[in-house]
């Protein structure tokens, strides 16, 4: 059924709500690629099940009102780590580590008798959070971008509508022109959400400026950084708020079609963009003559063979043109000359996901948020040495101390706190002394580092700096497309001295020669991902030189990570000579006489550790 | 565009240059690029034709648009600095064994680590070594040697519309092969060499069979006969300090016949053969109306693509033989009885500007039992190194003139070597009356020069003959999409796969620019102003060869290719 007139959208729009407020009970299972892996398609089939049993209408067909309960696969709610989810409104109870097991009790207690299940909900220092909005994880968050994640079914469009979706493309269709929705996101100061943060109105006057028969929308979803997953989440979640501000990019632009660029690594946000799309086309949402208008566009999906490099905007291009995926040097810009030769808008998903909110509440609204220059929020994933991992929101301008430590509980197993890698193998990483900066676009660029995407690693007190530099060098040499020298064959020899390195192997020229090479591919790289690669060696040489040094110098790994540089001895005066720790050992490196102290011959010993678990006089240490 | 930049200090104005890099060189300052060629798509791979502003801003030149104003640097202490590393590093990962590689003296990567006055290498060796593909029969492809700059795909592709070669893998994994990762020589590759004459580095070198030569020269049961096609007249010269273009034909014969070849004959008589052979085929068909437009069949690269991509066009192509294939067999007939009273056997060399031309001549059509048309075939560049082994002064050579009695050859056969000249010959052949210098000059205009596609209408008779001349395929291969949707129509259409024909092949001297084309090409044409004989058809030995040896013997002309069914 199609949706000719803003009148008929309205009147659709009115009637979702009402079948929705019929819902009596609204039950989320999160269905977020996190939550999946654990199980959480299951619980929702066997929720779904014991509530048809007893004889309860468990829809989400919105087209008819009818009493029932909603039971709803949503996207990530967030709180990964306490997977998988299950939230239940009105009530807004959040049930945490949910079992099939605990099913039937779920229905029975809190669904039929109204009465909660403390054992479920989410325990921290000895208090029971009952609702999810009370969890310090949630309650410091400000969910913009992530409002509908975890809270509607992800793949209804008419639950996206009934919650006011496609609200704010009906706003700017009927009450402005192009010219004032590109003013609008120009004045909200709107900037990119994947990592250059270049003003999006900006681009879109450019596009609009341009004179061209064809005008593409591309969406940016090749989110690859290692440990982000904000734009996933947006797409399994919010499918409709991509689509939503690809269409309103489009009315402000004049372009026709649009594509989304998903890797195909994302199963679950490719399925669920290609349902959106398809439904969205069904209701006359995408396609010729939208909501009965003059503006045709419609969106194509183009999946991603998993290189990181084509979130590089020219290279993604190459790769939707069929071409390798590799940047290309061009005299005239993406806005100009993108896709296929014509002007093109290139927004990553969390900037399109921001659209819908700014025409609806207007750019003053907006610009409440955040900071002066970089207003509005930033999802962020949350990884690593923390205790709350997630997908979270926070206003610009939120301090790396409110991050980790209120929204993320702090350091796991309550270590230390001694680094956090922002932006992923692009970005660099962040110490103590920046705990209380303000994260925005400018400040991060000024300490080194990148918002990127919005990978968080939050790394403690037994991580080795020069590991994670040479992890991140790791993953940028194998993810260099080849093209450029410097990117090509820089990060390659940055990498064996890195490797070089934690072997023990190291000279201090070495660091000299890291920072010269580290110089030379920052600046005569061809695209951003050649041009950040040294990134994390050059903030980790800065904040952590000393760690260098004791590799170099001292031949030791402060944190006892590098397995080449650990020094493994048989206290000879506690040694009983059982003999014990040489047969374990797995390459024969143990040898000495039954009741005398044994020893460890240096050359043959891989520094595995085995011996020092063995051993049942405590006399194998590592020093 | 115009305006005014301020490059290292000194005011530049600039004209509708494509970018900062043209604008820097017009300067006057030979900025060091690897990828960048302006005949081909903009790469900006190599990052040496960084420049810097008055920010401090490094960037390539040749991917910036100049502007009004704009203040660059293009040898700061930074530049330098980086440019060095980047050699550096690409010689790090470089098979360095300049004493015995090919390239040496004619190579960017070592002519610019000499300029930029690299004496060591901080970053390691190579280490991981490929193993180095000689299963083509034009080139031998060295990945060792590679430096990725991509300029052999993008000649490939962009230029020749082949695209055999592409890149594989990443990061420094990174390498250029073929699809699927197959030997060269079993893919689409048509041997033309173009991207061997492209390739900064040696990488990608020609197949040097100088061996075989010398096996064959000192093999005293041989009779070696030479054969010189007419583009290598005008670019051999450029190996021993001549000017592209200069003709230096005496000389070569004089090397030749030092370096112990017993006849020296030119390939320009194969060339008059083909004209009478492919101007009576051309007349049958313009009566019949047949297979028109008719293809010509010189370009060995050529009919190679026509088979990989249009096989439904290959009744169109024409029947004769080659000028170097034709010659080969008409040689080797005329010998026959000779050889048979002296003992001996015939061995026919020819000098080429071809790699493809080597592919051409093992090709089994032109194998009768066990013995081919053509033995073996020499590259210019490795005819230069024959002559430069043999420690022959060339400049001092005195010039000799070929043998008999296939050394008397026509302009037309000569000018062969250029992208029109074939069909010039044919046209001039079937004309009644030949027009004189002046106004042949006037008549050939369209169809001589450097532009893609020419094309011209001829009144041969009472007909109006319509000719088109395409050079590199990528071109012929838009030329024929338009034939086949009926956009054109011709009768006749030249194809050379190498961008100017023969003269700019890929066996010739490097490196070849528009402008080493033009002059090579006016080279050709000069000699045709000066020739005695205008028209092959009134070459005296042509005319007797084919009153006698070939009068009832056409078919040593013509190929007798395999079935299309048989074709791959």
């Amino acid at each position: 059924m199609v949706i000719s007139s803003f009148e008929d959208f309205r009147k659709k729009q009115s009637l979702y709500q009402k079948s929705l407020e019929k819902q009596y009970k609204k039950v989320i299972v999160c269905g977020g690629t996190g939550c999946v892996a654990n199980g959480s398609i299951k619980i929702f089939n066997e929720l779904k099940r014991l509530i048809e049993e007893k004889g309860i209408l468990a829809d989400v067909d919105l087209e008819k009102e009818h009493e029932g309960i909603g039971m709803k696969k949503s996207g990530c709610h967030g709180f990964c780590e306490k997977g998988p989810l299950v939230r239940i409104e009105p009530e807004k109870y959040l049930y945490v580590q949910v079992k099939v097991e605990d099913c039937e009790e779920i229905v029975n207690e809190t669904l039929i008798n109204n009465r909660p299940i403390e054992r479920l909900m989410y325990h921290f220092n000895g208090k029971v959070y009952k609702t999810q909005e009370s969890i310090p994880f949630y309650e410091k968050q400000t969910r913009l971008v992530l409002e509908h994640c975890g809270h509607i079914d992800a793949e209804s469009v008419q639950e996206y509508i009934a919650n006011g979706g496609y609200s704010a493309l009906v706003k700017a269709l009927e009450e402005m022109t192009p010219e004032e929705v590109c003013d609008e996101i120009l004045h909200s100061r709107l900037r990119g959400r994947g990592g250059g943060g270049y003003p999006t109105g900006n681009k879109w006057k450019q596009v609009s400026s341009f004179k061209s028969d064809m005008k593409y929308v591309v969406c940016n979803g090749d989110e690859g950084d290692p440990g982000a997953f904000m734009d996933r989440s947006i797409m399994e979640g919010d499918p409709h708020s991509v689509i939503e501000g690809m269409i309103i990019a489009a009315y402000a632009t004049g372009a026709k079609e649009g594509y989304i660029y998903v890797r195909a690594e994302y199963p679950l946000a490719v399925e669920r963009l290609t349902k959106a799309i398809e439904e969205a086309r069904k209701i006359g949402l995408l396609g010729k003559n939208i909501l009965g208008t003059d503006l045709s566009f419609d969106i194509h999906i183009n999946k991603g063979a998993g290189a990181f490099v084509c979130g590089e905007g020219s290279a993604l291009m190459a790769s939707i043109e069929g071409e390798r995926g590799m940047p290309r040097v061009k005299a005239k810009r993406t806005v100009e000359e993108g896709l296929w030769g014509k002007p093109t808008v290139m927004n990553n998903v969390e900037t399109f996901a921001n659209v819908r909110k700014i025409i609806m509440n207007g750019s003053d609204w907006y610009r409440r948020y955040g900071t002066e220059k970089s207003p509005g929020t930033k999802a962020f994933a949350l990884t690593g040495n923390v205790k709350n991992t997630g997908l979270i929101e926070v206003p610009m301008g939120a301090t790396l101390r409110e991050i980790i430590f209120d929204i993320g509980g702090g350091i796991t197993g309550d270590k230390k706190f001694k680094a956090v890698q922002i932006g992923g193998p692009s970005g660099g990483c962040l110490t103590e002394e920046h705990l209380d900066m303000p994260l925005d676009f400018d400040s991060l660029t000024g300490v080194g580092a990148m918002i990127g995407s919005g990978g968080m690693v939050v790394m403690d007190e037994d991580t080795c700096m020069v590991s994670v530099a040479r992890f991140f060098m790791n993953f940028t040499q194998n993810e260099s497309c080849g093209k450029c020298i410097p990117c090509r064959e820089g990060t390659k020899r940055m990498l064996q001295i890195l490797d070089k390195i934690i072997e023990g192997k190291g000279e201090m020229r070495d660091l000299d020669l890291l920072e010269e090479l580290a110089d030379t591919i920052t600046n005569t790289s061809l695209c951003g991902l050649g041009k950040t690669a040294a990134n994390p060696v050059v903030s980790s040489l800065k904040y952590f030189r000393d760690e260098y040094i004791a590799h170099v110098v001292d031949k030791r790994c402060p944190t006892r990570t590098c397995s080449k540089l650990r020094v493994i001895r048989i206290n000879p005066d506690l040694c009983r000579g059982c003999s014990k720790c040489s047969r374990i050992c797995p390459v024969g490196a143990i040898e000495g006489k039954i009741k005398e102290p044994f020893k460890i011959v240096e050359n043959k010993c891989i520094k595995c550790g085995s011996c020092i678990e063995s051993c049942a006089f405590s006399a194998i240490e590592e020093v | 565009m115009k305006g005014t930049m301020i490059i290292d200090g000194r005011k530049v104005e600039f004209d509708n240059e494509k970018n900062v890099l043209e604008v820097v060189r017009k300067a006057g300052i030979e900025l060091p690029t690897f990828c960048y060629h302006s005949e081909l798509s903009l790469y900006g791979a190599c990052r040496m034709c960084i420049v810097e502003d008055k920010n401090g801003k490094i960037f390539a030149s040749c991917s910036t648009l100049p502007k009004d104003g704009m203040e660059i640097k293009t040898h700061s202490p930074r530049l330098k600095k980086y440019r060095r590393n980047i050699l550096e590093l690409l010689l790090a990962n470089h098979d360095r064994d300049c004493t015995t590689c090919e390239k040496t003296g004619n190579c960017t990567l070592q002519e610019l680590a000499a300029r930029f006055g690299i004496t060591k290498v901080r970053f390691g060796e190579l280490v991981d070594r490929l193993p180095i593909d000689t299963s083509s029969l034009g080139i031998v492809r060295n990945p060792n040697k590679c430096i990725l700059c991509g300029d052999c795909v993008r000649m490939c592709s962009e230029v020749q519309g082949v695209g055999a070669l592409t890149f594989a893998y990443r990061g420094s994994r990174m390498r250029i092969t073929t699809a699927f990762d197959r030997q060269i020589g079993e893919v689409n590759c048509i041997d033309c060499g173009q991207c061997r004459a492209i390739c900064p580095t040696g990488a990608i070198a020609i197949k040097n069979e100088n061996c075989k030569f010398w096996e064959l020269i000192h093999d005293e049961n041989k009779r070696i006969v030479v054969q010189i096609a007419p583009a290598v007249r005008v670019a051999l010269g450029e190996e021993f300090g001549y000017e592209p273009g200069e003709v230096t034909i005496g000389k070569i014969v004089a090397a030749l016949k030092m370096l112990g070849v017993d006849e020296v004959y030119d390939t320009a008589f194969g060339a008059d053969m083909t004209v009478i052979a492919e101007g009576q085929e051309f007349v049958e068909r313009l009566n019949t109306g047949e297979n028109l437009p008719l293809f010509t069949s010189c370009c060995p690269g050529w009919v190679k693509f026509a088979e990989n991509r249009f096989p439904e066009l290959l009744d169109n192509i024409s029947s004769c033989k080659s000028p170097q294939q034709m010659f080969g067999s008409v040689i080797k007939e005329y010998y026959k009885e000779k050889d048979k009273n002296d003992g001996k056997e015939t061995v026919v060399i020819s000098i080429m500007p071809c790699t493809a031309k080597k592919a051409e001549a093992a090709r089994e059509e032109f194998v009768h039992n066990g013995v081919r048309d053509v033995d073996l075939v020499i590259t210019t560049q490795e005819l230069a190194l024959l002559i430069k082994e043999a420690g022959i002064k060339f400049e001092e050579l005195e010039d000799e003139s070929f043998d008999m009695p296939f050394g008397l050859v026509s302009g037309s056969g000569v000018i062969f070597g250029s992208s029109g000249g074939v069909a010039e010959a044919v046209v001039t052949s079937l004309l009644e009356k030949k027009p004189d210098n002046i106004s042949k000059e006037l008549m050939f205009k369209d169809v001589r020069g450097l532009a893609n596609t020419k094309e011209a209408t001829y009144q041969v008779g009472d007909r109006q003959v319509k000719v088109a001349v395409v050079h590199g395929l990528k071109n012929a291969e838009n030329l024929i999409n338009k034939i086949k949707s009926g956009e054109k129509e011709y009768h006749i259409v030249e194809v050379m796969a190498c961008p100017g024909g023969c003269i700019a092949g890929g066996g010739q001297p490097v490196p070849v620019t528009g402008d080493v084309r033009q002059k090579r090409s006016l080279g050709l044409y000069r000699l045709d102003r000066s020739s005695q004989i205008k028209s092959s058809e009134q070459n005296p030995l042509i005319k007797s060869l084919f009153e006698g040896m070939l009068k009832d013997n056409h078919e040593i002309l013509h190929v007798h290719r395999k079935e299309k069914a048989d074709i791959e």
